[in-house]
């Protein structure tokens, strides 16, 4: 049993350094209290909720969110809005569809199976409305950070007056989050910029953890169904692997050996 | 190999076996006669048959969701991870799969040099071997490549620039590897293909490699050959087949462990950016696997001198058989060359370590070191070593260190309780 577990805690070992290697990078950020992570991790509902109102209100005037459905919203593990609240959602967004039988492209309102609307036709315009600075589609941008949602809520509270010295061109501001500490978005939230429909103080602080809390559902919406399976998963593999060992240990007994 | 004449005990089942022998292959494998003393490094072949069934069954299923186009592969992506049932999971297992494979490999590969498993007569196994690794790197940089995310752009970029370091055709080659001027649809279809293909090499290269190992058997952790076979061996079934199902069901709880908790750790987050060929990443970096090699590559200032380093690092394990001057197979006899052994265990993760940091500075000295000490070691280390080491004498058989009973155990015992 010693050299079992020596074998094991080598593995481990193995891959705890692997992964340190892996992220070397070390910044540090702004830490908060994120309900979804560890064993048990679970999206915080009013949060994510609250999250889709900054995304839609404050990020959705630049950043798409292509990979998305309005009928997420609506789907367990996510901001679980009821169906009839998804589908007004939907509705309130002008969908361009077509061709129709005279074969022109035409204007109705969104469905719960329409993709969410992005704010410009494509990466061109984008770029062209926003000084020529691409703003990155949500959908997976939390994991596509290496600091991920850590990354994210500092970022947003992340801007300051440039140290002096500093020689910041038209259109880049300073945020000490940024990699190279310059960035192109000007500083999106502040306090009260939007109201909360739940009545909640809409800080800077407040709307970053909402905010960023959505956008981890957006890029990993099967979380809560993952963190589940999962513990069920390594509890059965425990059991089981406890129970073979017990008759491996009775099958070798026939052997003058060591197992 | 099991001596006694094989007949099903059914007349059905005699006359199938007449005509094709797989009741005697059957019987074969089942009561295959293995050494008692195996230890649990040895659990890693079964653990690697298990990674490549896992990592077939589960490509299968993502390719039936994936679309390989340049335009709609990140896409497709995101649509097994969202939309397709369970297409988390099955992408989670198959991403994580590589390196949980990989994992698995260097085990299976730094056993078999402790305990000079390559040596006479098992060098066709060991050779072969090499060749399922050298398929392994190249089905697993292809994979990466596949989600047509910036780092699978720029490391199939990199990647395949290597060869234009090839004198006088070299730019020929990138080009035709490539199908166009740079890496574009044409490559991204051509990986998916041979991404299909590869597995099912190693698959068959599997066959090839238990073949080989069936024929002398296992070496063991004392490696002296079998004196008595019906002391020193159990069948393998049940003996083996439960021990390596116990060893693979903890590698499993590990496994399950990056799959549902930490399912990204291992990858790189460039990668959830969709390709770019106009944006280039700040650092280049490959899967962790390959960043020993990658540090190699990037220690030799000439590029097509790195090439040849890097490749020679992978293909001189081939010739160790030839290289290793030594008769005794086990390091536990060899004091000499188990603390060399443990160097080179240290050299590597090292190398590792570097090809993850950046090409500068104090990060390239110590690869610079590293690598040469990697060669020094196969060189001119264990050709030596082999003639000139005071090794410790070998119990006289397997089940002398395991039962007791000879001057030569208690050192046997010393050393092994010592190592494992």
């Amino acid at each position: 049993m010693n050299k079992i577990l020596k074998l094991f805690s080598i593995i481990i070992l193995l891959c705890v350094s692997i992964t340190n290697v892996i992220s070397a990078e070390k910044v540090e950020y702004l830490k908060t209290d994120w309900t979804f992570k560890g064993l048990f991790g679970k999206f915080d509902r009013a949060s994510l909720q609250r999250g889709y109102q900054v995304y839609t209100e404050v990020c959705a005037a630049c950043h798409s969110m292509k990979y998305l459905s309005y009928r997420n919203l609506s789907e367990k593990g996510g901001p679980e809005f009821s169906v009839a609240q998804a589908k007004a959602i939907a509705a309130s967004f002008e969908v361009t569809d077509g061709p129709n039988a005279d074969g022109e492209m035409f204007q109705r309102p969104g469905k719960l199976s329409d993709k969410f609307v992005m704010p410009y036709e494509n990466v061109k315009a984008a770029e062209a409305a926003n000084g020529g600075a691409y703003p990155p589609d949500m959908s997976v941008l939390v994991k596509a950070r290496g600091g991920g949602v850590d990354y994210i809520y500092s970022l947003l509270q992340g801007y300051e007056e440039a140290p002096n010295g500093m020689i910041l061109d038209d259109g880049v501001h300073y945020n000490k989050y940024m990699y190279g500490k310059k960035i192109k978005m000007s500083a999106p939230l502040s306090d009260g910029i939007i109201e909360y429909s739940d009545g909640t103080n809409a800080s800077v602080e407040q709307m970053s953890k909402d905010v960023t809390t959505f956008l981890m559902w957006a890029a990993e919406p099967s979380l809560e169904a993952r963190h589940q399976m999962g513990f069920k998963a390594i509890v059965y593999l425990i059991i089981l692997t406890i129970l073979v060992y017990f008759s491996m240990k009775r099958i070798w007994s026939r052997v003058k050996s060591e197992v | 190999m099991s001596d006694h004449e094989y007949t099903p005990k059914s007349k059905a089942g005699k006359w199938f076996n007449d005509r094709l022998p797989l009741l005697t292959l059957a019987n074969h494998l089942t009561d295959y006669p293995t050494p008692k003393n195996l230890n649990y490094w040895w659990t890693f072949g079964g653990i690697l048959t298990f990674c490549l069934i896992t990592q077939i069954v589960t490509g299968l299923t993502l390719a039936m969701h994936y679309i390989a186009h340049a335009d709609m592969a990140f896409e497709s992506v995101e649509h097994i991870m969202r939309d397709v049932n369970y297409g988390w999971l099955i992408r989670y297992i198959h991403a994580n799969g590589a390196s949980m494979f990989f994992l698995a490999v260097y085990i299976h590969i730094f056993r078999s040099l402790f305990y000079g498993s390559y040596k006479s007569p098992r060098e066709i196994i060991w050779i072969i071997g090499i060749i399922i690794y050298l398929l392994m790197m190249a089905a697993a940089f292809m994979g990466y490549v596949l989600p047509w995310g910036q780092m699978s752009f720029w490391g199939a970029t990199v990647i395949t620039n290597l060869f234009s370091a090839i004198p006088l055709v070299g730019e020929g080659i990138v080009t035709w590897l490539w199908g166009g001027y740079s890496v574009d649809n044409p490559t991204l279809t051509r990986f998916f293909t041979l991404h299909y293909l590869i597995p099912f090499l190693i698959l068959g290269l599997v066959v090839l490699h238990i073949w080989a190992l069936h024929v002398p058997g296992n070496n063991n952790p004392v490696g002296i050959d079998i004196k008595k076979p019906s002391k020193d061996t159990v069948p393998f079934h049940p003996y083996i087949v439960i021990k390596d199902g116990f060893a693979l069901l903890m590698f499993m709880i590990v496994f399950a462990f990056f799959v549902f908790y930490a399912p990204n750790i291992l990858g790189h987050a460039d990668n959830y950016i969709e390709a770019n060929p106009l944006v280039t990443p700040a650092h280049i970096v490959p899967e962790w696997y390959l960043l020993p090699f990658y540090a190699i590559l990037r220690s030799v200032p000439d590029k097509l001198l790195g090439v040849v380093a890097m490749l020679s690092a992978i293909l001189i394990l081939a010739v160790l058989p030839w290289l290793d001057t030594s008769k005794i197979r086990s390091a536990v006899f060899r004091p000499l060359y188990k603390q060399f052994y443990w160097i080179l265990v240290a050299d590597v993760l090292i190398l590792g370590y570097m090809g993850a940091m950046p090409a500068e500075g104090l990060y390239l000295l110590i690869a610079r070191v590293a690598t040469a000490y990697y060669f020094l070691h196969f060189l001119v280390i264990l050709p030596v070593l082999g003639l000139k080491e005071r090794t410790i004498p070998l119990p006289l058989s397997i089940t002398e260190p395991v039962l007791g009973g000879s001057p030569n155990m208690a050192m046997a015992k010393k050393k092994e309780s010592k190592i494992e």
